[in-house]
């Protein structure tokens, strides 16, 4: 428990002036806290004078049970359930980390299919993301055109893995199935799709007035405090930091895209307030579909599954490796002990990360601020607490 | 109309009965109507369809919906204080209620034709802060308080502006009586106060930027009188929950509800008095006559309600600051000038 903090007095013609703070319970089950998140808020009236995160409600020791796997492909599916609206991301640093522990070297093909995957994927985590921060806001209908397109999304991965969620779909050293006949076709028809529900958006939600009077100038993070805290992916970029993993930490195939790292230059407000935040999003949707479309160009014929021992079996040795997931920087730390199961596994998780800097930018904000900051961050639960 | 059951009835209590009932079986229609409207309206804006099972393309659902309420456990928190948690509902429902005995639905029927029908009906809406408050706080929940606290100050706000509108109408026909202000109206839509009314040429061509000005103020301020988005503050459920009615369930939560939406319906019907020419013809005597009468009244009342619905699915929701710009810094001083210049012109 924390104590009673008191606010400064407030002094007027001499006389002191002082209103009681409130303890206000925000969570674990609050419409807006994105999952079982409880903030425990100080209030003054309508300003939040202290904001305290508390975490835990879905921890289910993933690391832990990393640890209990009879081999590293079995880590796969847990990890999808990290952050459950962008598992191709985290499938995507998991194996990349594995390959790199083993030195093993996909083929081209499969690199193609992954990083498609992937930038579908964070297509579909912002929809969502952009989808109930406008609920946040007030704003209904544009979460339902958004997942109207997730929809689509979600076809496409369904048909290539039989999953919509929980895909289990990168395997260390391939994929589990190839691209279906004809599906490379329909991904083209969805990228002409999108591009226009995306104008949509922005009339509808981006560059509404009230939009921007509820998200501009509020929550502003700036430069060196989003570095000192390590925040990551949008949430960074947003506050005028130009750092992509995808661009400048390469891996996989990236390097061979042209597109462009979308960075908060504070258009209607200030540089890395909530608007900017949201922007960031929208124009990551716009340069994942440049990906998206030079991939399925440029896709190479080939194997999808490399020839791997039936029991994988690493040096004992640690690497690290990160990957630009939606939500920024998630990397896997595997230490191996020369068995066929993982000694430890750390994950650094981009929402975790995030969510830290809540109380540093939501002091003197409104509770209705608040809302607008933490929709803004883009937590999702699953990976805060693992 | 009362003629007409004074001679089924005579002069009997049985006669005032039935001239009371009748704007409460409106009442009840009409909220399910709306609830109906609204959600389909919603789901077609959101590329949706909407419940299609209950009876034709889901006409029964709101009936299922309150059937569903009615078997509901009547929950009353432990801590609350339980006289206001179980007046609160009622009140709210009787401030929404008692404003339709004013309100002329038509030529013929009007529950009761007082001189003071607006000032009656502004005086009798404001029941509605009161019974939201003593939800908010009987409640004993933190958010249910901060809904109801912010929901005060929201309509109290926004009476000022409104009740400038009314007043610049009341300077223009010279009544309180809506059925009066309906009356001077009379003769097509050129008649409407919206378009100036029916003055001489050089006083309407004045009044009508003036008169646009204040139906569009008044109808902002209808918009926050019952709390709906952008002005939904008090009920914002990403922010408090559900506001003031978080606790409650069953039929107290239900009597909320059918406030709200036959609030939406009130709120819409004094805009059309006073702007959109109540329950007369926009085809002069065209289409005229008692049940025309009626007719025009609410499907004018239905369209502003439909806008209303339309605006609420399109735009997000203002912060409580905010809402206090919008009404005392934007709302208030445009409205003191109308009322001031129509003033001058009334006098011209």
């Amino acid at each position: 428990m924390i104590e009673t903090q008191q606010s400064q007095p407030a002094t007027s013609r001499g006389t002191t002036l002082r209103t009681e703070e409130m303890i206000l319970n925000m969570g674990p089950q609050h419409p807006s806290t994105h999952g079982v998140l409880r903030l425990e808020l100080v209030v003054d009236g309508e300003i939040v004078v202290d904001v305290i995160p508390h975490m835990g409600y879905l921890h289910r020791c993933f690391e832990k049970h990393a640890e209990a796997m009879t081999n590293y492909q079995q880590v796969v599916p847990y990890v999808d359930r990290m952050d459950y609206l962008s598992s191709m991301g985290n499938e995507f640093a998991y194996v990349v980390a594995a390959e790199k522990l083993l030195k093993i070297q996909v083929p081209e093909r499969v690199d193609y299919i992954r990083v498609i995957m992937a930038e579908l994927q964070r297509i579909a985590s912002h929809q969502v993301a952009i989808g109930t921060y406008g609920i946040d806001i007030g704003a209904f209908t544009p979460f339902l055109f958004l997942f109207r397109d997730r929809e689509r999304i979600l076809d496409l991965i369904e048909e290539v893995c039989g999953a919509r969620l929980l895909y289990n779909y990168f395997w260390i050293g391939g994929l589990s199935h190839d691209l279906p006949p004809g599906w490379v076709e329909k991904a083209k028809e969805f990228c002409a799709y999108l591009k226009p529900n995306i104008t949509e958006l922005n009339n509808l939600l981006t560059f509404n007035k009230i939009f921007i009077e509820r998200t501009a100038n509020v929550g502003v993070l700036p430069k060196d405090v989003a570095i000192n805290y390590g925040c990551s992916g949008p949430m960074l970029r947003a506050s005028g930091v130009d750092w992509d993993l995808r661009r400048d930490d390469p891996y996989s195939v990236y390097h061979k895209f042209d597109w462009q790292v979308s960075v908060g230059r504070g258009e209607v407000g200030t540089v890395g307030d909530c608007w900017d935040r949201n922007i960031v999003r929208v124009h990551e949707m716009e340069q994942s579909l440049r990906i998206i479309e030079q991939a399925l160009e440029q896709i190479p014929e080939g194997n999808v599954q490399e020839k791997l021992p039936k029991r994988i079996m690493p040096v004992a040795s640690e690497v690290y490796a990160r990957t630009e997931a939606p939500r920024g920087e998630l990397g896997f730390y595997i230490v191996s002990d020369g068995t066929g199961s993982p000694y430890r596994i750390k994950a650094r998780g981009p929402s975790f990360v995030n969510l830290s800097v809540i109380a540093e930018i939501s002091r003197g904000a409104m509770i209705a601020d608040l809302v607008a900051i933490l929709g803004s961050t883009d937590i999702v639960l699953g990976e805060v607490d693992r | 109309m009362n003629q007409l059951l004074q001679s089924f009835f005579g002069d009997t209590l049985l006669t005032h009965i039935v001239m009371s009932a009748l704007p409460l079986l409106f009442v009840l229609v009409c909220a399910l109507v709306t609830i109906y409207v609204e959600m389909k309206m919603a789901a077609h804006m959101q590329d949706r369809v909407a419940y299609m099972r209950t009876g034709w393309h889901g006409t029964l659902q709101p009936f299922a919906d309150i059937l569903k309420l009615l078997q509901k456990e009547d929950i009353i928190p432990a801590a609350a204080d339980k006289l206001l948690f179980m007046l609160a509902p009622y009140i709210v429902f009787i401030g929404t209620y008692a404003a339709f005995a004013a309100l002329p639905f038509s030529s013929a029927y009007v529950g009761s034709s007082v001189d003071l029908g607006l000032f009656y009906i502004i005086a009798v809406s404001a029941l509605v802060v009161i019974g939201i408050l003593m939800a908010g706080w009987a409640s004993n929940n933190k958010w249910s308080l901060f809904g109801a606290i912010r929901s005060a100050s929201q309509i109290i706000s926004y009476e000022i502006p409104a009740a400038l509108a009314v007043l610049a109408v009341v300077m223009i026909t010279g009544s309180l009586n809506m059925d009066a202000i309906s009356k001077f109206q009379q003769g097509g839509v050129q008649n409407w106060l919206v378009f100036g009314g029916p003055l001489p040429i050089v006083q309407k061509l004045l009044l009508i930027p003036i008169m646009l000005t204040l139906a569009v103020i008044y109808y902002v301020c209808s918009m926050a009188e019952v709390n709906r988005t952008p002005f939904d503050i008090p009920e914002a459920e990403s922010e408090l929950v559900q506001g003031y009615n978080t606790e409650f369930t069953g039929m107290k939560f239900a009597l909320f509800y059918l406030a709200e939406y036959a609030n939406l319906f009130v709120v819409s019907a004094i805009a059309v008095v006073l702007f959109f020419g109540g329950w007369s013809s926009p085809f002069g005597s065209f289409m005229s006559g008692p049940v025309w009468d009626a007719f025009w009244f609410i499907t004018k009342g239905m369209i502003f309600v439909c806008v209303n619905i339309w605006l609420r699915w399109t735009l997000p929701r203002l912060r409580v600051d905010q809402l206090m710009y919008v009404s005392w810094k934007v709302l208030v001083p445009f409205a003191l000038v109308c009322v001031v210049l129509v003033g001058a012109i009334m006098v011209m």
